[in-house]
């Protein structure tokens, strides 16, 4: 158990000695989104721009157009509101290969309280043409994204958790970009989930089984592309969906899968995640009892989904 | 590439392209953006027709650029930042030979090539979509950052250079400031940008909207050389941009005096020209007036 931050650091160091083109732009929050190990290694691909996320996403525009992969270091918050503009006109329209990393994500900010708490980046960023959304569980997954989004000639916002999370890919996992992952089969409720809400998923999975409820836990590391194959299967199989996120319930990944399903598959649905309302300070612990993210709160909505699918 | 215009008329000292005379080229530049702009009831006449002595000793004698290789690696950049002039650009790059002219009457209709502000995956020439202001100048330093560690000036090359067109109401946006300051900060030489500075804005002239001014006191002080040069001079640009490639160690604004709508006297210096299209009858007025002041 490594934090996803360490894992994102390390793998891009191992990426950037192989492939020149990576480049990696910060606005003064090195140490925190660990491209502190890139700015060490490389000193000739960092680029220190100071605190102007605005600026820094432009910069990368103009990088990008010159042949390199640069990826921009900053917190979620930032990346997706203070520069949205600038990544909507300067790197999504024009299709740029800019990984846009935004640290911090959800209302786990190391107890920095709402205004580093980044509750509707996913929403921000999924509205946005062209771009590419991937929230990854832990640090194994995280190592495998980076190199993923490297391949993939294109903007990606990589939403990325602080904190060390439980592992919850298989050792020999591979991740694909676009491709959900199943952590645990079921088949009474589809727990589908992204970043590190992965893990309380499995926790309430196994709650759940206490009672005697097989419950699925369908991960779906990049929320856009959204996996919509795999979603549809897991609706038809369980036929109803709690959906997990560390994030607004307005836009983010429970409104995509909602999206999919009201077209598709529609079954009862349930969103666990902020319910439309900024954070506070606190432990990660207390914000997730608090805000109705803990894996009590998975629980309570899958036995909720599934009265519903009784009716 | 420059070379084919780098050599000035040897009898009169002008700047030619291909025998003619830059301020020719120039004056035909403004005739297709006003025919343009009318044609496709859509535009900005005012901020392109300011820019057109920029952009013509840019493309004409200036930037390291061939029309049959539009991706050669090696060829010097041009962002306008202020993509409303984007009929400005399209009329120099047509005449430049990057797409033949005839495209120009497409220009803001479905399907066009012509975005009425530019796309870069639409039009052979255009480095980079822009239309949001206050964004161009930051994808300048990006790319003078690396064209610095690829194409450096040096061992008999001249080294690949940036150059950006903002407007002055332009510089009302806080992002430039930013990048304004990066670029000073990693003392790219390499890079030079242009305010297009015609002192009128949509809502009004710049000094009431939201004074910009001293514009030139602003960049120096954050560690730019300035040239201030009279914007409608091609000889007094070409001047500017030679000197800006020699200074060292830091980026050079060239400040360009210019008048809004220039070359057609109902037009200058009126902010209703902003965004308005000439009809009919005002095409033709404005037309004549712009061939006979060439021929003057």
């Amino acid at each position: 158990m490594e934090a996803v931050r360490d894992a994102f650091g390390k793998a891009l160091v191992e990426i950037g000695r192989h492939d020149k083109r990576i480049v990696v732009l910060d606005a003064d929050l090195a140490s925190s989104t660990k491209v502190t190990y890139f700015a060490a290694e490389f000193p000739d691909r960092y680029f220190q721009v100071g605190i102007a996320e605005q600026n820094m996403t432009g910069i990368a525009a103009g990088l990008a157009l010159m042949g390199r992969i640069p990826f921009t270091s900053t917190f979620g918050v930032f990346a997706s509101r203070r520069a949205c503009d600038q990544v909507a006109m300067s790197i999504a329209h024009p299709r740029l290969p800019v990984k846009l990393v935004g640290a911090y994500s959800g209302i786990l900010s190391g107890n920095n309280g709402a205004t580093h708490q980044a509750v509707e980046d996913v929403a921000i960023m999924r509205a946005i043409p062209n771009m590419v959304v991937v929230d990854p569980a832990d640090a194994v997954e995280m190592s495998q994204v980076v190199k993923a989004i490297v391949e993939y000639d294109g903007p990606v916002y990589l939403r990325m958790s602080r904190d060390a999370w439980p592992d919850v890919v298989p050792p020999d996992y591979t991740f694909k970009l676009g491709k959900s992952v199943l952590l645990r089969p079921g088949d009474t409720v589809a727990l589908v989930c992204s970043g590190m809400m992965a893990s309380l998923c499995l926790e309430a999975a196994s709650r759940l089984e206490r009672q005697g409820i097989s419950a699925m836990v369908l991960h779906m590391p990049t929320i856009k592309p959204l996996d919509i194959d795999s979603l549809v299967e897991a609706a038809e199989q369980t036929g109803c969906v709690v959906t997990a996120e560390n994030h607004n319930v307005i836009g983010g990944l429970g409104s995509a899968v909602a999206e999919v399903l009201s077209e598709f598959c529609p079954v009862p649905v349930k969103k666990v995640g902020l319910q439309d309302t900024y954070g506070e300070c606190g432990s990660n612990e207390e914000l997730l009892e608090k805000y109705g993210l803990s894996a009590a709160h998975i629980v309570k909505a899958a036995l909720e989904v599934l009265e519903r699918k009784k009716k | 590439m420059r070379e084919k215009c780098l050599a000035p008329d040897s009898a009169t000292g002008q700047a030619t392209y291909r025998g003619e005379p830059l301020p020719a080229i120039a004056q035909r530049i403004r005739e297709r953006i006003l025919t343009t702009i009318s044609n496709a009831r859509v535009g900005h006449p005012g901020g392109s027709m300011s820019a057109v002595e920029i952009l013509t000793s840019l493309y004409f004698h200036v930037l390291r650029v061939d029309p049959e290789r539009p991706d050669w690696p090696e060829r010097d950049r041009f962002v306008l930042s202020k993509g409303h002039a984007s009929s400005a650009l399209y009329a120099t790059l047509a005449e430049r030979g990057f797409f033949p002219p005839e495209l120009l009457s497409t220009f803001g209709k479905i399907n066009s090539r012509l975005q009425v502000h530019p796309d870069m995956h639409k039009v052979p020439g255009v480095e980079i979509s822009t239309g949001a202001l206050g964004q161009g100048l930051s994808v300048g330093v990006g790319m003078a950052l690396a064209a610095r560690a690829d194409y450096p000036e040096g061992r008999g090359r001249p080294g690949v250079r940036i150059y950006v067109l903002l407007g002055d109401g332009e510089c009302q946006e806080g992002q430039v400031w930013e990048a304004v300051m990066a670029a000073a900060h990693y003392k790219l030489d390499n890079l030079t940008a242009i305010v297009d500075y015609n002192q009128v804005q949509l809502s009004g002239p710049v000094a009431e909207v939201m004074e910009v001014a001293p514009l030139a006191d602003k960049w120096r002080s954050f560690g730019w050389a300035v040239e201030e040069v009279p914007g409608h001079d091609i000889e007094a640009l070409i001047a500017g941009f030679d000197k800006a490639r020699g200074i060292k160690g830091r980026p050079t604004v060239i400040i360009a005096r210019t008048v809004k709508g220039k070359g057609v006297s109902f037009m200058e210096g009126k902010s209703a020209w902003h965004g308005k299209p000439p009809d009919e009858q005002e095409l033709k007025l404005a037309l004549e007036e712009v061939r006979r002041s060439w021929k003057q």
